[in-house]
Protein backbone atom coordinates (compact mmCIF):
# COMPACT_ATOMS: atom_id res chain seq x y z
CA UNK A 1 0.00 0.00 0.00
CA UNK A 2 1.25 3.52 -0.80
CA UNK A 3 1.19 5.73 2.25
CA UNK A 4 -1.77 8.09 2.25
CA UNK A 5 -1.87 11.57 3.72
CA UNK A 6 -5.07 13.63 3.60
CA UNK A 7 -6.06 16.68 5.55
CA UNK A 8 -9.31 18.52 6.09
CA UNK A 9 -10.02 21.94 7.49
CA UNK A 10 -12.27 22.27 10.56
CA UNK A 11 -14.01 25.55 11.27
CA UNK A 12 -15.16 26.64 14.69
CA UNK A 13 -18.95 26.66 15.25
CA UNK A 14 -19.56 25.40 11.70
CA UNK A 15 -22.18 22.76 12.42
CA UNK A 16 -23.30 22.76 8.80
CA UNK A 17 -20.09 21.16 7.53
CA UNK A 18 -19.10 19.45 10.78
CA UNK A 19 -18.45 15.77 10.24
CA UNK A 20 -17.55 16.04 6.56
CA UNK A 21 -13.84 15.44 7.17
CA UNK A 22 -14.68 12.33 9.20
CA UNK A 23 -16.94 11.03 6.43
CA UNK A 24 -14.11 11.50 3.90
CA UNK A 25 -11.74 9.64 6.22
CA UNK A 26 -14.23 6.79 6.53
CA UNK A 27 -14.66 6.62 2.75
CA UNK A 28 -10.88 6.58 2.21
CA UNK A 29 -10.45 3.71 4.70
CA UNK A 30 -13.31 1.81 3.05
CA UNK A 31 -11.75 2.26 -0.38
CA UNK A 32 -8.56 0.66 0.95
CA UNK A 33 -10.52 -2.50 1.67
CA UNK A 34 -10.08 -2.45 5.44
CA UNK A 35 -12.58 -4.38 7.59
CA UNK A 36 -15.61 -2.71 9.12
CA UNK A 37 -14.39 -2.94 12.75
CA UNK A 38 -11.29 -0.82 12.30
CA UNK A 39 -13.21 1.60 10.04
CA UNK A 40 -15.86 1.95 12.75
CA UNK A 41 -13.25 2.73 15.40
CA UNK A 42 -11.42 5.23 13.22
CA UNK A 43 -14.72 6.88 12.18
CA UNK A 44 -15.80 7.33 15.80
CA UNK A 45 -12.44 8.85 16.74
CA UNK A 46 -12.36 11.17 13.73
CA UNK A 47 -15.91 12.36 14.37
CA UNK A 48 -15.46 12.93 18.10
CA UNK A 49 -12.25 14.86 17.62
CA UNK A 50 -13.70 16.88 14.74
CA UNK A 51 -16.76 17.82 16.80
CA UNK A 52 -14.56 18.81 19.74
CA UNK A 53 -12.78 21.32 17.52
CA UNK A 54 -16.09 22.64 16.12
CA UNK A 55 -17.46 23.14 19.65
CA UNK A 56 -14.39 24.28 21.55
CA UNK A 57 -11.39 24.58 19.39
CA UNK A 58 -11.19 27.52 17.07
CA UNK A 59 -9.81 26.58 13.67
CA UNK A 60 -8.30 23.18 13.13
CA UNK A 61 -6.92 20.55 10.80
CA UNK A 62 -8.01 16.91 10.79
CA UNK A 63 -5.52 14.65 9.08
CA UNK A 64 -5.31 11.02 8.13
CA UNK A 65 -2.13 9.04 7.63
CA UNK A 66 -2.35 5.40 6.54
CA UNK A 67 0.30 2.90 5.62
CA UNK A 68 0.60 -0.90 5.80
CA UNK A 69 1.10 -0.92 9.53
CA UNK A 70 -1.47 1.49 10.82
CA UNK A 71 -3.74 4.50 10.76
CA UNK A 72 -2.97 7.79 12.46
CA UNK A 73 -5.58 10.50 12.87
CA UNK A 74 -4.15 13.85 13.93
CA UNK A 75 -6.23 16.79 15.04
CA UNK A 76 -4.66 20.19 15.64
CA UNK A 77 -6.48 23.34 16.63
CA UNK A 78 -5.72 26.84 17.80
CA UNK A 79 -8.53 26.93 20.36
CA UNK A 80 -8.51 27.58 24.09
CA UNK A 81 -6.82 24.31 25.06
CA UNK A 82 -8.10 21.66 27.49
CA UNK A 83 -8.02 23.04 31.03
CA UNK A 84 -7.75 19.70 32.78
CA UNK A 85 -6.92 16.72 30.57
CA UNK A 86 -7.54 14.16 33.33
CA UNK A 87 -11.03 15.51 33.92
CA UNK A 88 -11.72 15.72 30.17
CA UNK A 89 -10.93 12.00 29.91
CA UNK A 90 -13.64 11.17 32.46
CA UNK A 91 -16.95 10.06 31.04
CA UNK A 92 -19.66 12.66 31.60
CA UNK A 93 -17.32 15.62 32.15
CA UNK A 94 -17.94 18.41 29.67
CA UNK A 95 -17.44 22.15 29.39
CA UNK A 96 -19.73 22.49 26.36
CA UNK A 97 -22.29 25.28 26.26
CA UNK A 98 -25.96 24.46 26.87
CA UNK A 99 -26.86 25.15 23.24
CA UNK A 100 -24.54 22.37 22.08
CA UNK A 101 -25.85 19.99 24.71
CA UNK A 102 -29.38 20.57 23.45
CA UNK A 103 -28.13 19.57 20.00
CA UNK A 104 -26.89 16.28 21.43
CA UNK A 105 -23.22 17.25 21.67
CA UNK A 106 -21.17 17.86 24.79
CA UNK A 107 -22.22 14.72 26.64
CA UNK A 108 -18.72 14.26 28.00
CA UNK A 109 -18.25 11.14 25.88
CA UNK A 110 -15.94 12.49 23.19
CA UNK A 111 -12.47 11.84 24.58
CA UNK A 112 -13.56 8.64 26.41
CA UNK A 113 -14.95 7.32 23.12
CA UNK A 114 -11.66 8.14 21.41
CA UNK A 115 -9.68 6.29 24.09
CA UNK A 116 -11.99 3.25 23.92
CA UNK A 117 -11.86 2.98 20.15
CA UNK A 118 -8.16 3.48 19.46
CA UNK A 119 -4.89 1.70 20.27
CA UNK A 120 -3.28 4.85 21.64
CA UNK A 121 -4.04 8.52 22.11
CA UNK A 122 -1.61 11.30 22.86
CA UNK A 123 -2.97 14.67 23.90
CA UNK A 124 -0.91 17.84 23.95
CA UNK A 125 -2.74 20.94 25.04
CA UNK A 126 -1.78 24.39 26.20
CA UNK A 127 -4.08 27.09 27.52
CA UNK A 128 -4.92 29.69 24.88
CA UNK A 129 -2.60 28.01 22.36
CA UNK A 130 -4.50 24.96 21.23
CA UNK A 131 -4.75 21.21 21.34
CA UNK A 132 -3.03 18.47 19.37
CA UNK A 133 -4.34 14.90 19.39
CA UNK A 134 -2.55 11.93 17.84
CA UNK A 135 -4.82 8.89 17.64
CA UNK A 136 -3.30 5.62 16.42
CA UNK A 137 -4.58 2.25 15.27
CA UNK A 138 -2.47 -0.76 14.33
CA UNK A 139 -3.61 -2.60 11.21
CA UNK A 140 -3.47 -6.34 11.97
CA UNK A 141 -4.17 -9.31 9.72
CA UNK A 142 -7.80 -9.37 10.97
CA UNK A 143 -8.32 -5.77 9.78
CA UNK A 144 -7.48 -6.46 6.14
CA UNK B 1 -37.25 -5.56 6.83
CA UNK B 2 -36.76 -2.55 4.53
CA UNK B 3 -37.15 1.07 5.61
CA UNK B 4 -40.04 1.25 3.12
CA UNK B 5 -41.88 -1.54 4.96
CA UNK B 6 -41.45 0.23 8.29
CA UNK B 7 -42.79 3.44 6.78
CA UNK B 8 -45.84 1.60 5.46
CA UNK B 9 -46.54 -0.59 8.45
CA UNK B 10 -46.36 2.26 10.95
CA UNK B 11 -47.90 4.91 8.65
CA UNK B 12 -44.91 7.23 8.99
CA UNK B 13 -44.52 10.37 6.90
CA UNK B 14 -41.42 10.56 4.74
CA UNK B 15 -39.62 13.90 5.13
CA UNK B 16 -36.62 13.20 2.89
CA UNK B 17 -34.24 10.59 1.54
CA UNK B 18 -36.70 8.63 -0.60
CA UNK B 19 -34.00 6.91 -2.65
CA UNK B 20 -32.84 5.05 0.47
CA UNK B 21 -36.21 3.47 1.26
CA UNK B 22 -35.07 0.05 0.10
CA UNK B 23 -32.24 -0.12 2.62
CA UNK B 24 -32.35 -3.14 4.91
CA UNK B 25 -32.94 -2.54 8.61
CA UNK B 26 -31.13 -4.66 11.19
CA UNK B 27 -32.19 -3.68 14.68
CA UNK B 28 -32.61 -0.20 16.00
CA UNK B 29 -31.24 2.37 18.39
CA UNK B 30 -32.82 5.20 20.39
CA UNK B 31 -30.66 8.15 21.35
CA UNK B 32 -30.41 11.92 21.37
CA UNK B 33 -26.76 12.19 22.44
CA UNK B 34 -24.77 11.93 19.26
CA UNK B 35 -21.68 10.45 20.91
CA UNK B 36 -23.83 7.72 22.43
CA UNK B 37 -25.30 6.89 19.03
CA UNK B 38 -21.83 6.90 17.47
CA UNK B 39 -20.56 4.53 20.13
CA UNK B 40 -23.49 2.14 20.42
CA UNK B 41 -25.53 2.01 17.24
CA UNK B 42 -24.65 -0.61 14.68
CA UNK B 43 -24.56 -0.70 10.91
CA UNK B 44 -28.07 -1.19 9.50
CA UNK B 45 -29.92 0.21 12.53
CA UNK B 46 -33.00 2.36 12.31
CA UNK B 47 -32.36 5.37 14.60
CA UNK B 48 -35.07 7.00 16.70
CA UNK B 49 -34.24 10.50 17.91
CA UNK B 50 -35.57 13.97 18.61
CA UNK B 51 -32.48 15.61 17.09
CA UNK B 52 -33.38 17.13 13.74
CA UNK B 53 -30.33 19.21 12.71
CA UNK B 54 -28.05 18.41 9.81
CA UNK B 55 -25.35 16.72 11.87
CA UNK B 56 -27.57 13.66 12.39
CA UNK B 57 -26.79 12.81 8.77
CA UNK B 58 -23.05 12.82 9.54
CA UNK B 59 -23.69 10.32 12.34
CA UNK B 60 -25.94 8.23 10.10
CA UNK B 61 -23.34 8.16 7.32
CA UNK B 62 -20.47 7.31 9.64
CA UNK B 63 -22.36 4.52 11.39
CA UNK B 64 -24.18 3.31 8.24
CA UNK B 65 -27.59 3.86 9.80
CA UNK B 66 -30.33 2.67 7.42
CA UNK B 67 -32.85 5.34 8.31
CA UNK B 68 -33.76 7.98 10.89
CA UNK B 69 -37.14 8.38 12.56
CA UNK B 70 -37.77 11.75 14.19
CA UNK B 71 -40.10 11.07 17.09
CA UNK B 72 -42.43 13.24 19.18
CA UNK B 73 -43.44 15.23 16.09
CA UNK B 74 -40.00 16.74 15.47
CA UNK B 75 -39.38 18.05 11.97
CA UNK B 76 -36.09 18.31 10.05
CA UNK B 77 -34.94 21.71 8.80
CA UNK B 78 -34.38 22.37 5.09
CA UNK B 79 -30.62 21.76 5.26
CA UNK B 80 -31.18 18.41 6.94
CA UNK B 81 -33.72 17.40 4.29
CA UNK B 82 -31.42 18.46 1.45
CA UNK B 83 -28.54 16.42 2.86
CA UNK B 84 -30.78 13.38 3.45
CA UNK B 85 -31.94 13.58 -0.17
CA UNK B 86 -28.37 13.92 -1.40
CA UNK B 87 -27.16 10.93 0.62
CA UNK B 88 -30.28 8.81 0.25
CA UNK B 89 -30.84 8.42 3.97
CA UNK B 90 -34.58 8.28 4.70
CA UNK B 91 -35.94 10.55 7.41
CA UNK B 92 -39.33 9.39 8.65
CA UNK B 93 -41.58 11.29 11.04
CA UNK B 94 -43.63 10.00 13.94
CA UNK B 95 -45.88 11.74 16.45
CA UNK B 96 -45.20 8.91 18.92
CA UNK B 97 -42.48 8.92 21.58
CA UNK B 98 -39.27 6.95 21.12
CA UNK B 99 -40.47 4.55 23.82
CA UNK B 100 -43.77 3.78 22.12
CA UNK B 101 -42.33 3.49 18.64
CA UNK B 102 -39.35 1.39 19.72
CA UNK B 103 -41.75 -1.01 21.44
CA UNK B 104 -43.82 -1.31 18.30
CA UNK B 105 -40.75 -1.85 16.10
CA UNK B 106 -39.43 -4.46 18.51
CA UNK B 107 -42.75 -6.30 18.40
CA UNK B 108 -42.60 -6.17 14.60
CA UNK B 109 -39.39 -8.20 14.79
CA UNK B 110 -36.71 -5.52 14.49
CA UNK B 111 -34.50 -6.84 17.26
CA UNK B 112 -31.09 -7.90 16.13
CA UNK B 113 -28.55 -6.38 18.48
CA UNK B 114 -25.15 -7.40 17.24
CA UNK B 115 -23.13 -6.41 14.21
Amino acid sequence: MHAIYDEYEIKAKDFIHAGEGSIKIKNTLKSLGLKSDIIKCASICAYESEMNVVMHGGEGILSLIVDDTGIIIEVRDNGPGIGDINMALKEGYSTAQDLYREMGFGAGMGLPNIVKNSDSVEIFSQKDKGTYLIISFWIDQKDR
Amino acid sequence: MKVREIQKEFSLDLAAGEKGLDRDVIGGYCGDLLSDVMANSISGNIWLTIQSHKNILAVALLREISGIILVNGHQPDDETKAKANEEGIPILLSPASAYELAGALYNAGIRKKTE
